[in-house]
């Protein structure tokens, strides 16, 4: 299973229910197909940079999802068809998800560590720190008493 | 690294005055690496635009100062951005 990013930009005279009928249409295909969506969110209308198909403004739709490459084509195919749908664009973010979700973890080991061998508050000694204590504290403690 | 700055800021004085064009520019800091930003989203106009030209091109690493993983993924971020019509591939002046 994939994490895959949609964005697609629709007319702007596209009525709100219409593009909400559209929005569910394209949901449901990627449902039926064993996927999830993880999230859809609508940008309103937006001026576009450059014309597309005679247009300088569209309605973007960002969608999030889960999901098999076969459903995705199938996805794509359908936005592509669609006449209401200007332009559209597929980022696949799984591996960019890993990438950060690591990052994070590191981080978060890193402060875990910090926090354990320099004690935040100097009244409190030193608990029971790994064998190295870095400099800075090592003076402190003879200053303190 | 400021040391190093400092140091190459009258280098460049003194080469600019020997009439060589080749010389070192001050040593810009990398913003995504100070502030440690993880992601360049390409959804982000705002961060991405400032590194955008009044034409619409990519700013120079030398120019901007980034550093060069961090450009290359702002560089993909800008070109996915001008894919789906929030940047613009060309502008008017």
């Amino acid at each position: 299973m994939r994490t895959y990013e949609v964005v697609y930009i629709v007319k702007p005279d596209v009525s709100e229910e219409d593009l909400d009928k559209l929005i569910s249409q394209m949901e449901s295909l990627i449902t039926n197909n064993g996927g999830t969506i993880q999230k859809t969110e609508k940008w309103g209308r937006r001026r576009l940079a450059y014309v597309v198909r005679r247009q300088r403004e569209g309605q973007y739709v960002i969608t999030t999802m889960e999901c098999e490459p076969p459903a995705l084509r199938e996805f794509e195919r359908v936005l592509k068809v669609s006449e209401p749908v200007i332009k559209f664009q597929t980022v696949r973010i799984d591996e960019e998800l890993k990438r950060l979700e690591k990052l994070r973890r590191r981080r978060e080991k890193r402060g875990a560590s910090k926090a354990a061998a320099t004690p935040p508050t100097p009244s409190a000694p030193a608990p029971p720190a790994p064998p190295a204590p870095p400099a800075p504290p090592a003076p402190e403690q003879p200053n303190a008493t | 690294m400021t040391d190093q700055a400092q140091a190459k800021r009258p280098a460049k004085a003194a080469a600019a005055s020997a009439g060589k064009k080749q010389y070192f520019r001050r040593r810009k800091i990398c913003k995504f690496c100070v502030e440690k930003i993880d992601s360049i989203n390409y959804k982000d106009t705002k961060l991405i635009g400032a590194f955008v030209a009044e034409r619409g091109k990519i700013i120079p690493r030398r120019i901007s100062g980034v550093c060069m993983p961090h450009q290359h993924r702002l560089a993909e971020a800008i070109k996915k951005a001008r894919n789906i019509a929030l940047l613009p591939f060309a502008a008017e002046l």
